[in-house]
């Protein structure tokens, strides 16, 4: 699996998915409409980045804080086709994979890289390229790929009802 | 092999023959919970799953709690769908004037007994943990999974243990002991672990207070904040729930990520300051600081232990004129009890407001919303910018006493120095 995009940079540490998708924008349930809303409480100007093919790079202990789902709807409905960061909280990171969305932490990835980077990613193999330089990362774990390659959860269960109900 | 606490429940979960921290794995739910922001997204997603039942409608929960009473059309939908949906799947449900705030309910309504895995489409679904149950907040799309088929994936936590020594002083609480953990490990330290207490410290700690520190193991990056099943937890049960359980624990040799230890003989109230639960201070380092509104609510610390806090700071005084204050039972139990009490008389006679359960404006929804410049103490557990209203608002994160103190003054004091003033 082949993923390319334009960087857009998010650097900073422990950025919560609160100032990415503020509350009151929590009585939407349309991806949407949940795009207008997408880092209102961090910087609603880096909206203006997004469109077309992106890859978001972000610091340490992204999108700690509030499960909403939101955040990683939204960002699939901007088409941003990955998050390279240099870790992620636990909520965020399922929700992603969950959505299909390959989240990878690779810290030397997210140095080299600077806005309008082009970034390419190798899923299976683990790596990540900026601007031509290599950077390996640990591939992701086998169920991981298989989710993602799958069309994520919801074609995860789609197939298993479809099986139980063959039986 | 021995194992954790969090490794015993998952392995009861699960059909692996044994497991280690970093195994993904099969979880079974015991229970599952989503509230009216949750819901609607993972009903949602069902239908893309063309999954038209839920696994067991008897483990299923889903509680109006976030925009309720609805505070606009908006929301109102989504309440509308929640409780369409609810009785056409036949599940339980906690409408408005029935429940209060999902976490409160669930405990307080019996629904959880120690050893019981819970996926909750909410971060503070962790809070369960104070019952010994494995309760873990997820996203919509795995409620959704975990609504159609009964499980979940799950990586297997690490367990940090924390050893509580001492017992509580005065005008200390559940709140402060886990802003204490916040303050060693910070907001990504329980990250890929779970947290356990255990000591002679955490048996001093009432049902409530261990609510307020397992409703903050998230806050750490944790998947959930476990009290081992004791005395204290038996006798909460007594009379609330017919589930059997077992006061199962960790094995004395079980291998722990780390540990830490946190004195409560030394321990006196602390704040999280603005905009991080992870920048803890000593109250008496933040004293001074003038508050324009004080919130006491939430699922960490809106229960009756909190309420008759802030009656005990409350009573015989008023809310401080340039300060407003606004105190959310966290559930209709809560709410009543503190009818009989005389509590919500006490703040009427304050000068405070007293509203219906609900999240209200501790996500920033409504009931309370800061404008640029205010501050705010508030007994929730996040600060983060903008959580209350404006991102220009502050919110400092403190127990009942120092609240209701703070509302009383004016401004951020000592709660044991105003109740030693009054008591002169």
């Amino acid at each position: 699996m082949i993923i390319k995009g334009r960087a857009v940079i998010i650097p900073d540490a422990n950025v919560n998915t609160d100032v990415l998708y503020p509350g009151p924008y929590l009585n939407i349930d349309d991806p949407e409409q949940m795009k207008l809303y997408l880092f209102e409480g961090l910087d609603p100007s880096l909206r203006d980045r997004l469109g077309g093919r992106t890859v978001l790079v972000v610091g340490h202990n992204f999108g700690g804080g509030s499960s909403r789902e939101h955040v990683p709807l939204a960002m699939k409905a901007w088409g941003i086709g990955a998050v390279i960061g240099r870790s992620f909280a636990r909520i965020f990171y399922r929700n992603c994979i969950n959505l299909g969305l390959p989240a990878i932490a690779c810290t030397e990835a997210v140095d080299a890289a600077a806005h309008d980077s082009k970034i390419r990613i190798v899923a299976e193999e683990g790596k990540v390229e900026v601007d031509g330089s290599s950077f390996p990362t640990s591939p992701l774990p086998p169920f991981v790929i298989k989710m993602i390659q799958g069309g994520g959860l919801v074609e995860y269960v789609r197939r298993r009802l479809e099986e139980e109900s063959e039986k | 092999m021995a194992h954790t606490l969090a490794e015993k429940i998952l392995l009861n979960h699960t059909d692996a023959d044994d497991l280690a921290p970093g195994d993904i794995i099969s979880v079974r739910c015991d229970l599952v919970l989503a509230n009216d922001v949750s819901g609607p997204v993972a009903f949602n997603a069902m239908e893309r799953m063309a999954a038209d039942r839920v696994f067991d409608p008897d483990k299923v929960v889903m509680v109006a709690d976030h925009f309720m009473p609805a505070k606009d059309i908006r929301s109102a939908e989504l309440q509308k769908r929640l409780r369409e949906w609810s009785l056409e799947q036949g599940v339980h449900f906690f409408d408005q004037g029935r429940g209060g705030i999902e976490h409160a309910v669930l405990i307080e309504e019996g629904f959880v007994v120690p050893g019981m895995v819970i996926p909750g489409g909410d971060s503070h679904t962790c809070t369960y943990g104070a019952v010994g149950a494995f309760g873990t907040g997820l996203g919509s799309t795995d409620i959704a999974g975990c609504l159609a088929l009964g499980e979940f994936w799950q990586s297997v936590p690490g367990t940090i243990l924390v050893e509580l020594t001492g017992s509580r002083r005065r005008c200390v609480g559940g709140k402060d002991v886990i802003l204490a953990v916040l303050a060693e490990i910070g907001v990504d330290g329980g990250n890929d672990a779970v947290l356990e207490f255990v000591g002679p410290g955490a048996a001093t700690l009432t049902m409530d207070d261990r609510r307020a520190v397992s409703n903050m193991a998230v806050e750490t990056g944790a998947e959930t904040g476990l009290f081992p099943a004791d005395e204290v937890t038996e006798a909460y049960l007594e009379g609330r729930t017919e589930m059997p359980w077992n006061k199962e624990q960790s094995d004395p040799d079980a291998e722990f990520t780390k540990r830490l230890q946190i004195d409560l003989d030394a321990l006196g109230p602390l704040v999280a300051r603005p905009p991080s639960p992870g920048d803890v201070a000593a109250v008496t380092e933040v004293t001074g600081r003038k508050v324009d509104q004080v919130y006491v609510g939430n699922c960490a610390n809106g229960t009756i232990t909190d309420l008759r806090q802030v009656a005990e700071v409350l009573g015989g005084r008023k809310v401080h004129r340039g300060t407003r204050a606004i105190i959310v039972p966290s559930s209709q139990q809560v709410y009543r009890q503190a009818m009989e009490e005389g509590l919500l008389e006490i703040f009427a006679a304050a000068g405070a407001v007293v509203s219906t359960p609900t999240c209200g404006a501790c996500f920033g929804g409504h009931m309370g919303i800061l404008a640029p410049g205010e501050t705010a103490v508030a007994t929730t557990n996040r600060n983060f910018v903008g959580r209350m209203g404006s991102d220009r608002a502050r919110v400092y994160l403190a127990n009942a006493w120092v609240a209701a103190a703070a509302a009383v003054t004016g401004e951020i004091v000592d709660p044991l120095e105003l109740l030693e003033e009054g008591a002169r």
